[in-house]
């Protein structure tokens, strides 16, 4: 799947878009930010509040336990600053 | 003189790198039709530092830049406009968010709500930017002579956007 990166988030991993493939089982979005922390440096500390960063699944937010499975595009990001 | 169908459905989103013209707006969700009674607007500026705001090194803001997930930020404002029109009685509505840099002075954002009566308008507008502040993928940067940061999010604006969910209008 397509993973995009944004703001700070783009920032420390240092790209702005990958293509990925998670293993099976990584189920979630909080699975699958947990598996790209481990990925190196720049990953683990974009990472280092898995709280604070959101995501959104096919353009539309996500929560943590939203299931990954079929999503073509995934997207992390910190909390919206636009208005 | 072209005249649009009274009754047709104005709603617009618009994502862009350039200013707007705000009355120019305004005058195209009204323009040939007899059913609006209100219409409420809002302008978002980029706005200087206040006094004692400035960075410690005492660096002022020179510009913002505004990032943005292109597609889903169109999507996810359509969808908060089609929330606020299952909520209030809308016959349009304009929202426009720029991106890239933005100077003190300039436009960021522009909600525009039309309804027969006041009420609908107002609320509808507010509804739209305090749940644009929070949903919107867009990230300011600011810039100023010596640094570069990220804008963190305030929880007034989480708080802001929570008061709709509190209870349906």
């Amino acid at each position: 799947m397509k993973i995009l990166y944004f703001a700070w988030v783009r920032e420390r991993i240092g790209r702005e878009a990958e293509e990925v493939e998670a293993p099976d089982e990584v189920r979630t979005v909080a699975e699958l930010a947990a598996f790209l922390a481990a990925r190196g440096e720049g990953y683990a500390e974009a990472f280092k509040e898995p709280k604070v960063v959101r995501a959104a699944i096919d353009r539309r937010h996500a929560r943590p336990d939203a299931a990954i499975a079929g999503a073509r595009e995934i997207a992390f990001f910190p909390p919206m600053t636009g208005g | 003189m072209p005249v649009a169908a009274p009754s047709g459905d104005r709603f617009t989103v618009r994502i862009q790198a350039e200013d707007f013209d705000t009355a120019a707006e305004i005058a195209a969700l009204s323009a040939g039709r007899v059913d609006i009674g209100a219409v409420v607007t809002f302008s978002g500026l980029c706005r200087a530092d206040d006094a004692g705001d400035s960075a410690p090194d005492g660096s002022r803001l020179v510009a913002l830049t505004l990032e943005h997930y292109p597609g889903m930020a169109e999507e996810e404002i359509r969808r908060l406009v089609d929330e606020a029109r299952t909520r209030w009685p809308l016959l349009g509505a304009t929202v426009i968010h720029r991106h890239g840099r933005i100077v003190p002075g300039e436009n960021i954002v522009l909600v525009v709500t039309a309804s027969p009566h006041r009420g609908a308008a107002f609320e509808a507008a507010a509804f739209l930017m305090d749940w644009l502040k929070t949903r919107a993928p867009f990230w300011k940067l600011e810039e100023r002579a010596e640094a570069r940061n990220w804008v963190a999010a305030k929880e007034a604006d989480d708080a802001a956007a929570e008061r709709w969910t509190a209870g349906t209008p």
